[in-house]
């Protein structure tokens, strides 16, 4: 189990919130997903065999948040 | 999705030109230009400001969630099809412009935190074997390296200075501004900042391991950890939305009132209710963080607000901890030799008393210390090892008669006399006689007396100390600071069991402590508040954790704790009231779409303005 830190623009609706962890949880392959709002960062444990980090930070963008670094631990 | 993402990022242009364009129609009308012209603005600036909330409903419903965006989204175009030009172009204005200024606003309650993790260091001067200096992202410095920090630079890895000495502002860690010494063999953390001065520093953690990313990644956790209420409102609001607009698909078909209907879509949105409480939190949590006090999230401040009961442990929480040996009494004549081994079975351990002998035995000259073997921990009790054979024990006079070794009349009467002047009693013990007697002193903090005041003054009703020391000292502590209830001679289980009683009775208890041995009462309590210099475990098992360890935080956090709940009820009235208040209009008539949006975007910045006092919270 892998885990990823992305760090996006800043968020400013709750809303957006429940869109980002709807749309990261949705993918095959991701284990859970925390959206921090006031941190504007989303963690995800994920399988590395069936997902990788490219493909859950196109997920955040394609949402219509900027995804600015992501960290892989 | 370019055409997507182009349109919400200029989100803000567009409010800004839709407000111009709604200024420029109602300007026409008043100089009496003809209507067709001041609609035909209000179209453009219509069209122009649903695009990029139509984007978000878009984005939103394409993961299956409905959102605020779709309720204003369809009102818009219901207002649109029915000719409501002024309506529409008001409501898209006011929802855009609205959530420029919630972003603008959150911006700043946010900015405590934001400040913390702007400090982390970037880079690191590395060191080489050969003296030259390579820079390195600090996430890839490597354990061991030795990293070079100027007067003026950022230490960028926790680690120990192994040349130089400097003045370093360990501000971003205790939240306090002042300059502490550091030299050879002194441990410097991430974050600080070297005033004057130069170290070398050896690498023992870099990156996410060190203290300051912890305490970073712990607020901004923290932050988001919400309370039990919150969550309710979170999930309130999942349902919430569907609801509401279910409810105007009713209402339409049952009134066949369209405007009523669409009205219904955006007083429904949720705004203020949602976003009340968090952001409270948000300041509350970015305040203590900023002021040495790290709060672990919104269910700990609302916890922390109705404690009515704190206990203290004694050792390095009311007292200083930094205890010192006072006096040693030998009965045995290798007095050196007893008090290397005494050293050498201390070394192991960090319990202030051991470190104290440790710190005694340096003093002495003693630094050749025996090899120990089978070191054993009896927790509350003391140590036992074996050095060259014969088995050591060091600890309390309980120790020594449970391993049935008998004081003489002599030696019994040294402690008595220790413990009246309220001081520990350290025993030491070769095979089965007790060879050494050490009295060590600790002092109380210069702050405790009047922190324990102000807690007393701020509501708590009960004051309680704890202690595994004997009867006299804890007196002797007690009395100093003004706590009427000490429970002296307990064993860490016996500590527990006192904090059990407590709640057994309806109280709700916080518990401060430091050492190893107080993780138990940490976890039971119903907040356990951790002296920052304590060890990982405390303050991993804690759920407020003191960076300064002085008491005068804990009077902090009960304050702000209070101060932040009092907040968070404020603003769920505020959203509340709004509710209620938008219904009773639009019962009445009063209300319309416009108008209700705009009574929307005030109680949202209403609340955050409210919980932005938070960030200006000081104990008067």
């Amino acid at each position: 189990m892998a885990k990823l830190v992305m760090q996006l623009d800043e968020l400013s609706c709750p809303s957006c919130m429940q869109k980002i962890q709807a749309g990261v949880s949705q993918q095959t392959g991701v284990e859970s997903v925390k959206v921090l709002f006031n941190a504007s960062k989303v963690k995800a444990e994920y399988d590395a065999l069936v997902t990788d980090p490219e493909q859950l930070t196109q997920v955040v963008t394609d949402l219509g948040y900027n995804v600015q670094s992501f960290k892989v631990k | 999705m370019k055409l997507q993402r182009w349109i919400q990022s200029v989100k803000n242009q567009i409010a800004l030109i839709v407000g111009i364009l709604i200024a420029a129609a109602y300007g026409w009308q008043w100089l009496g230009g003809v209507p067709i012209v001041m609609r035909g603005l209000l179209l453009v600036a219509s069209i122009l400001g649903i695009a990029p909330i139509f984007v978000q409903a878009y984005q939103a419903l394409k993961v299956k969630v409905i959102s605020i965006d779709l309720l204003v989204t369809i009102a818009v175009i219901g207002a649109f099809i029915i000719g409501e030009f002024n309506e529409s172009a008001i409501v898209t204005f006011l929802f855009l412009f609205g959530s420029y200024l919630e972003q603008r606003t959150l911006r700043k309650t946010r900015e405590s935190i934001r400040s913390l993790s702007e400090m982390a260091p970037q880079t690191a001067q590395v060191l080489n074997v050969d003296g030259t200096i390579t820079e390195v992202a600090v996430d890839e410095v490597t354990i061991g390296a030795q990293i070079l920090v100027k007067a003026g630079a950022q230490v960028p890895v926790d680690g120990q200075v192994t040349r130089g000495r400097a003045y370093v502002n360990e501000a971003s860690i205790t939240g306090e501004a002042q300059l502490v010494a550091k030299e050879i063999g002194d441990a410097v953390y991430s974050g600080t900042l070297v005033d004057n001065g130069t170290l070398t520093v050896m690498a023992a953690k870099v990156g996410d391991d060190t203290t300051f990313a912890q305490i970073v990644e712990l607020v901004e956790e923290a932050q988001d950890s919400k309370s039990s209420a919150e969550k309710f409102i979170d999930r309130f609001a999942t349902y919430y939305t569907p609801a509401v607009l279910g409810l105007a698909v009713i209402i339409g078909l049952m009134t066949h009132d369209f405007k009523l209907a669409i009205t219904i879509l955006v007083l429904g949105c949720p705004g203020a209710l949602v976003i009340g409480a968090p952001v409270s939190i948000v300041a509350g949590i970015g305040n203590g963080a900023k002021n040495g006090v790290l709060i672990k999230g919104g269910e700990v401040v609302n916890t922390m607000a109705g404690i009515d009961t704190v206990v203290f442990d004694k050792t390095g929480t009311l007292t200083k901890g930094d205890t010192a040996v006072s006096h040693v009494k030998f009965y045995t004549p290798a007095q050196r030799e007893v008090l290397a081994r005494t050293a050498a079975v201390e070394a192991q351990s960090d319990h202030p008393l051991g470190k104290a002998i440790s710190r005694y035995a340096g003093e002495q000259g003693l630094h050749d210390l025996p090899t120990v073997t089978h070191i054993e921990t009896l927790k509350g009790l003391g140590v036992q090892a074996v050095i060259d054979g014969q088995t050591i024990r060091v600890g309390r006079a309980k120790l020594m008669t449970d391993a049935g070794l008998q004081l003489t009349d002599e030696q019994a009467a040294t402690v008595t006399k220790n413990q009246i002047a309220g001081q520990s009693t350290v025993l030491v013990a070769v095979e089965q006689q007790i060879v050494l007697i050490i009295g060590i002193a600790d002092t109380v903090k210069p702050e405790a007396k009047t922190a324990i005041a102000s807690l007393k003054k701020n509501g708590i009703k009960q004051l309680v100390m704890l202690t595994g020391d004997n009867e006299q000292a804890a007196n002797a502590i007690a009395h100093e600071v003004g706590i009427t209830e000490f429970h002296a001679n307990l064993l860490p289980a016996e500590k527990v069991d006192f904090i059990q009683d407590y709640q057994a009775q309806g109280q709700k208890v916080a518990f401060i402590g430091d050492g190893i041995n107080d993780s138990p009462a940490l976890a039971l309590a119903n907040i356990g508040i951790a002296m920052g210099s304590g060890t990982d475990v405390a303050i991993e098992t804690s759920d407020i954790v003191l960076m300064r360890s002085t008491l005068s935080e804990v009077v902090y956090a009960d304050y702000l704790a209070k101060a932040t709940a009092r907040n968070t009820v404020q603003n769920i009235v505020i959203a509340v009231g709004t509710v209620v208040l938008l219904l009773l209009g639009l019962i009445l008539g009063y209300v319309q779409m416009a108008s209700g949006m705009f009574v929307h975007e005030i109680s949202i910045l209403a609340v955050i303005f409210n919980a932005m006092r938070l960030m200006r919270f000081k104990i008067r």
